[in-house]
């Protein structure tokens, strides 16, 4: 089925690859035959205009679209394929679930469980997914909750919590997993001004142990210059520039980002 | 009112025995009717076609055929197809069956409604169908449908009344029989319609509601 791509890329892989991958929805090509790599433990910030496809690039690494054409490979193994017979075929639900292990996210709206107390969102799925004991998991999601700063709210509903409390709740359940990559979708957006710093500061710190690859979506333009080891500029379904955030905001090469990066900063 | 009490005197222990059968009926067909809706509600969400195609003529028949027809067919006609009730099962499962059918697109619109955002987080999280659905969808989709099925139990109850038809000894059935010999008409369905009545504003209603305070509470929501 796919002739030309490998069925694993060895030992020296990076973390992430997007080889020659195209994402359409209907007419629509959202994604146009991208290539990207990640290294492993590289922070990697994704910006650009609105609809230029880089939720989409998030969704597809969390397998929740599929993609159209290509092949992304996660620590050197096909993330929705599998190989058979020496070729890629598309991947069963067992590779699927046994890849989709390596990766966590943080959603623009929390997306945490309102029936569970933060604890409760930490531990469901070390749990139930990964069968750790109840006494492990419990251990694992007090001592995230304390590292997020959420130690006197262990016990809270997410109803009852902020916004920004929220999204550090979220971001301990992903950790929780023990994810090799976590992606963040506009974690930021969906927050009132005065928590965002909290949430940042949380990730900052993440960034700071450089144990995780992280891909990261936002518009916090100051924010990803400081902590990202490469900006990757995109526009309609391209990456129109990538590099170190020194290189892409000081002296960005392409007109697009030029003026975007514009159009953002005038906007702050 | 003298008169009433004397009536009551006379009759209340029928009017009794009714009721008691009237509950029986009820709970009964709304057991069934709560796993008929469960079961055909999640198969009607189904990305298989022959599942959900299975859910939809179970929906579309038992909802778009009246439910006496479907009793008198449960009861006098599937006998000559072999299978044979007494009268007492035909009648709820001749109502649990029907108002399943409700049930069930209560069932799957509440699981709709459950936001994408949930199910995407448990993606993320790797969780199977069946732990996603057990643990995170359906008791969320819960507290969605409780008030819908407040309403329909009530349908329900009330539907019960068609088993006197069958000549199930219910609480209509006893009016009935009550009214023939007696000719007190007033009497004999203004009692069944009080009981009804009672049945459904004193029992069920605040039932409901206090469950749906219950799980709105264990669900976290304030
Ligand atoms: N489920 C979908 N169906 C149809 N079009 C979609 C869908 N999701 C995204 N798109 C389209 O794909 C493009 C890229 O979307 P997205 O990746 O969300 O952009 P960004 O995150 O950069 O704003 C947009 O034009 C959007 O309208
Ligand atoms: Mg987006």
């Amino acid at each position: 089925m796919k002739e030309n791509f490998p069925l694993n890329l060895g030992s020296d892989a990076p973390m992430v690859r997007f080889s020659k991958v195209t994402k359409c929805y209907g007419e629509l090509t959202v994604l146009d035959s991208l290539d990207l790599d990640v290294q492993q433990n590289e922070i990697v910030s994704i910006i650009g205009p609105s609809g230029s496809g880089k939720t989409t690039v998030l969704r597809m690494l969390m397998t929740l679209e599929e993609i159209n054409d290509g092949v992304i490979y996660v620590d050197g193994q096909p993330l929705t394929h599998m190989p058979k017979n020496n070729e890629l075929i598309k991947a069963n639900e067992a590779h699927l679930r046994k890849m989709r292990n390596n990766i966590g996210m943080v959603f623009q709206h929390f997306n945490l469980f309102p029936h569970m107390t933060a604890l409760g969102n930490c531990m469901e799925a070390p749990m139930h997914v990964l069968g750790m004991s109840r006494t492990e998991a419990l251990a694992r999601s007090e001592e995230l909750l304390e590292m997020v700063g959420l130690a006197d709210k262990i016990h809270e509903h997410p109803a009852r919590l902020s916004g920004g409390q929220q999204q550090r709740v979220a971001i301990a359940r992903a950790l929780a997993m023990r994810p090799k990559i976590l992606l963040f979708d506009e974690v930021t957006s969906a927050l009132d001004p005065e928590v965002i710093g909290e949430v940042l500061n949380v990730i900052r710190s993440l960034a700071s142990e450089h144990s995780l690859t992280m891909l990261m979506v936002t518009h916090q333009m100051g924010f990803a210059r400081e902590i990202s080891d490469r900006i990757c500029f995109f526009y309609e379904g391209k990456i129109a520039e990538e590099g170190a955030p020194q290189q892409i905001f000081e002296n960005p090469q392409n007109e697009r980002t030029r003026q975007f990066l514009s159009a953002v900063l005038d906007a702050n | 009112m003298q008169h009433y009490l004397e009536y009551l005197q006379a009759y209340g222990g029928r009017f009794v025995d009714g009721t008691l059968v009237t509950i029986q009926q009820t709970l009964l067909a709304a057991l069934l009717a709560i796993f008929v809706a469960a079961l055909f509600g999640m198969m009607r969400l189904s990305e298989k076609w022959l599942i959900r195609g299975t859910s939809i003529v179970y929906i579309e028949f038992f909802r778009g055929t009246s439910l006496l027809v479907q009793l008198y067919w449960i009861f006098f006609v599937l006998p000559l197809l072999g299978v044979t009730f007494d009268k007492f099962t035909a009648g709820f499962v001749a109502v649990g069956l029907n108002l399943g059918a409700y049930g069930a697109e209560l069932v799957r619109g509440s699981i709709e409604a459950v936001p994408k955002g949930q199910y995407e987080a448990c993606h993320a999280l790797n969780m199977s169908y069946y732990k996603r659905m057990r643990r995170i969808i359906l008791p969320q989709a819960l507290l969605l449908m409780l008030p819908p099925w407040g309403n329909l139990l009530i349908e329900l109850l009330k539907g019960t009344a068609l088993v006197s038809l069958i000549s199930v000894t219910d609480l209509m059935f006893e009016a009935k029989q009550i009214n023939g010999t007696t000719y007190l008409s007033a009497e004999s369905f203004g009692t069944a319609l009080i009981i009804y009545y009672l049945m459904a504003r004193v029992v069920v209603s605040p039932g409901m509601r206090a469950f749906e305070r219950y799980w709105g509470k264990k669900m976290g929501r304030i």
